[in-house]
């Protein structure tokens, strides 16, 4: 007897759901082997970093926060990925965001006002957009592959970070260390339900899922960025401008991770500092996947890799797990997602082996 | 300028230059089969931390160099069979697997950060090889004159072989390859295991030669411009070692102004002057006409299944 895998005549639509929940689950599975192989005490790490979490209203709180971001930021790659437009540079424009949102806050610190924070948010989405569309206007007017350019763009980012956290941003009050001004009351993200962490950003990500699942499948735009796609002939002939929709693609992905900067920089942080980086936008594209690229799914799969963070920091002091250990888990998870997405094209059947 | 830093400069331009070289070489192989593995990043890594780890053990960097060649192709299969076997997207089995061999390389150097260990150095008599002069002939660590045969074997290969045939076959016309009976799937996972080898060996290079020690992310970032190097180079091995050392000369002029204590630019700038030019450079080599022979393999990061 042999496996093999033979092609179906229509998609699984079973597969495309299931494959998900089959990719955390061998997750769950590999990755308390493999910890456990390495050293250390993997079932302990999978129930610390997947489970725990779920047990606390405190923690609760913590997967929303840490979600929001990484919510938002995919929302806007998987506009892009569903037009086959791989914009890896959201790390950048996640921290150009952020940077561009506290200018704002440190001009007018002195400041008072309502118009304050909604410029910082503006001024936040701008600054990611900008920065998406440099490699924007390469792929448009050049042809330059978006991934190089973008991930490039990326390493620039978080040299301008450290170069203004050191230099002209660096607080004077900050008793030497390289961070930005605290923001003010009018400058940091208002806490919606009383006495928790969870602030503006949480419902301000919702509504951007609704928002996205709105313009993707009931509007013109959204048909041309999936029919793009899906057939890059198709759209042309259609008389798409195929350059429209990939510069628009690029834009709104890197819109999104600048406000996901901002958010942060004024939401959980009160201020911009080095450590800013947090690796959201690499993580937000495993999330885009996991996600289905689906605006519904991406807010569960947001929810799941948040799990790795908020497990992550607690497995580290409760079981001594390394930080890295979360990049292997959630790589793993792609890895898994990915190989089980054939069986959405393909069924796997047990055949007699040929008489040679 | 005195000979002596005329040599220093051009040591450290080769030192630069040469895991950049290695690595892209490799993905060059691997594109010309019709495969993008942007994984090269995270293979990279594994092999500097592998490399490290068993040169420490053993106290051989012979040693720990075939270790993270043996390494930098092991993961590459993860990629092999996610790609070719289960026709999963290249784009973004190459990201995961660039998130792994991060994660990975952490998680096994953590208890090795600040060791230091042998190096893999100069190989010729030290009389030669410590002469101020001399040096730049032939005080380099045996890598450095692999990377020049790898260039010219590479070359050879894809031009004047059999087996180079059936690759560039292979990577343009899948289908057509397929048909006249050579194994498309085997000659792709046999590519990929070398770009992996060969970026695991580069790996090495940083851990073994340049720093030598392992810290995290020691690769910084170095296994995107190999990537893009390939594109610049289109797909031409000696096109490659020519963009190969242009960037070693970026790296070495950001290292010497950054020594020299050049106030007039922020060290940020220079930091970020590599990632800048390899942007520059692909937007000035973008207008270009493309021929048969240097425009990219037709089916690159395309998934072929057989379907009779």
């Amino acid at each position: 007897m042999s496996l093999r895998l033979e092609p179906r005549l229509k998609p699984s639509r079973a597969a495309v759901f299931l494959s998900p929940l089959g990719a955390v689950a061998a997750t769950l599975i590999v990755g308390a082997v493999v910890f456990t192989l390495l050293g250390y005490d993997g079932l302990g790490a999978v129930r610390q970093i997947f489970l725990a979490p779920l047990t606390s209203v405190h923690r609760w709180q913590d997967l929303l926060v840490k979600a929001a971001p990484l919510a938002i930021i995919a929302l806007g790659l998987s506009i892009g990925f569903r037009a086959n437009v791989w914009n890896i540079g959201a790390e950048g424009q996640y921290v150009v965001g952020g940077l561009a949102g506290t200018g704002i806050a440190l001009a007018t610190l002195d400041l008072t006002g309502f118009w304050i924070l909604p410029a910082m948010i503006l001024a936040g989405l701008a600054g990611g957009m900008a920065y998406a569309a440099i490699p924007a206007l390469l792929r448009v007017k050049l042809g330059v592959s978006e991934i190089l350019s973008s991930l490039m763009l990326n390493y620039v980012a978080i040299q301008l970070l450290y170069y203004l956290m050191r230099g002209p941003w660096r607080d004077p009050m900050g008793f030497g260390f390289p961070q930005s001004a605290l923001f003010s009351l009018d400058q940091t993200l208002p806490i919606v339900v009383p006495r928790t962490l969870i602030h503006l950003g949480i419902p301000l990500a919702l509504a951007l899922a609704l928002l996205v699942w709105f313009v993707m499948a009931r509007t013109i735009a959204g048909f041309q960025v999936r029919l793009l796609g899906l057939s890059p002939h198709a759209a042309r002939y259609g008389g798409f401008r195929e350059n429209r929709v990939v510069f628009l693609c690029l834009a709104i992905g890197g819109a999104f991770a600048g406000l996901a900067g901002i958010l942060e920089a004024a939401g959980p942080f009160g201020q911009m500092v080095p450590s800013f980086p947090t690796g959201y936008g690499f993580t937000a594209i495993i999330v885009a996947f996991l996600g289905r690229l689906q605006p519904v799914g991406i807010v569960l799969a947001s929810l799941v890799l948040a799990l790795t963070y908020v497990g992550g920091e607690s497995a580290q002091t409760m079981i001594g797990l390394p930080a890295a250990a979360i990049g292997v888990f959630q790589a793993m998870l792609l890895f898994f997602l990915l190989a089980s997405d054939i069986l959405i094209r393909y069924r796997p059947r047990w055949h007699a082996r040929a008489a040679a | 300028m005195s000979p002596e830093f005329a040599v220093a400069v051009v040591f450290a331009v080769v030192m630069s230059a040469t895991p950049i070289l290695i690595a892209a070489l490799g993905e060059l192989v691997v594109e010309k089969s019709g495969v993008l593995n942007l994984g090269v990043e995270g293979m990279m890594l594994i092999g500097a931390v592998t490399g490290f780890i068993v040169t420490v053990s053993t106290g051989s960097p012979w040693l720990g160099a075939l270790a993270a060649l043996v390494c930098g192709a092991a993961v590459s299969l993860i990629f092999g069979y996610l790609t070719l076997s289960l026709t999963a997207n290249q784009v973004a089995t190459g990201l995961a697997l660039t998130i792994f061999g991060t994660g990975v390389s952490a998680l096994l150097g953590a208890s090795f950060v600040g060791m230091t260990t042998s190096t893999l150095g100069a190989v010729f008599p030290r009389a030669l090889s410590a002469d101020p002069i001399w040096r730049v002939l032939f005080g380099y660590s045996p890598l450095v004159y692999f990377s020049f045969f790898l260039t010219f074997a590479v070359w050879y290969f894809l031009k004047h072989t059999r087996g180079g045939l059936i690759l560039r076959a292979v990577g343009e016309n899948d289908a057509s390859a397929h048909s006249i009976g050579y194994p498309v799937l085997r000659v792709r996972y046999l590519a990929v295991l070398f770009g992996g080898a060969m970026a695991g060996l580069a790996g090495s290079f940083y851990s073994l030669v340049l720093t030598p020690m392992w810290a995290e992310r020691l690769t910084s970032g170095r296994g995107w411009i190999a990537i893009a190097l390939v594109v610049f180079a289109a797909w031409r091995p000696g096109r490659l070692l020519v963009g190969a050392y242009l960037f070693g000369a970026v790296i070495t002029l950001e290292l010497q102004a950054k020594a020299a204590g050049w106030s007039g630019l922020a060290p940020e700038f220079l930091t970020s002057l590599p990632y800048l030019m390899t942007i520059l450079v692909l937007a000035l080599i973008s207008g270009r006409k493309l021929s048969a022979r240097t425009a990219a393999p037709a089916c690159l990061g395309k998934p072929f299944r057989a379907t009779a």
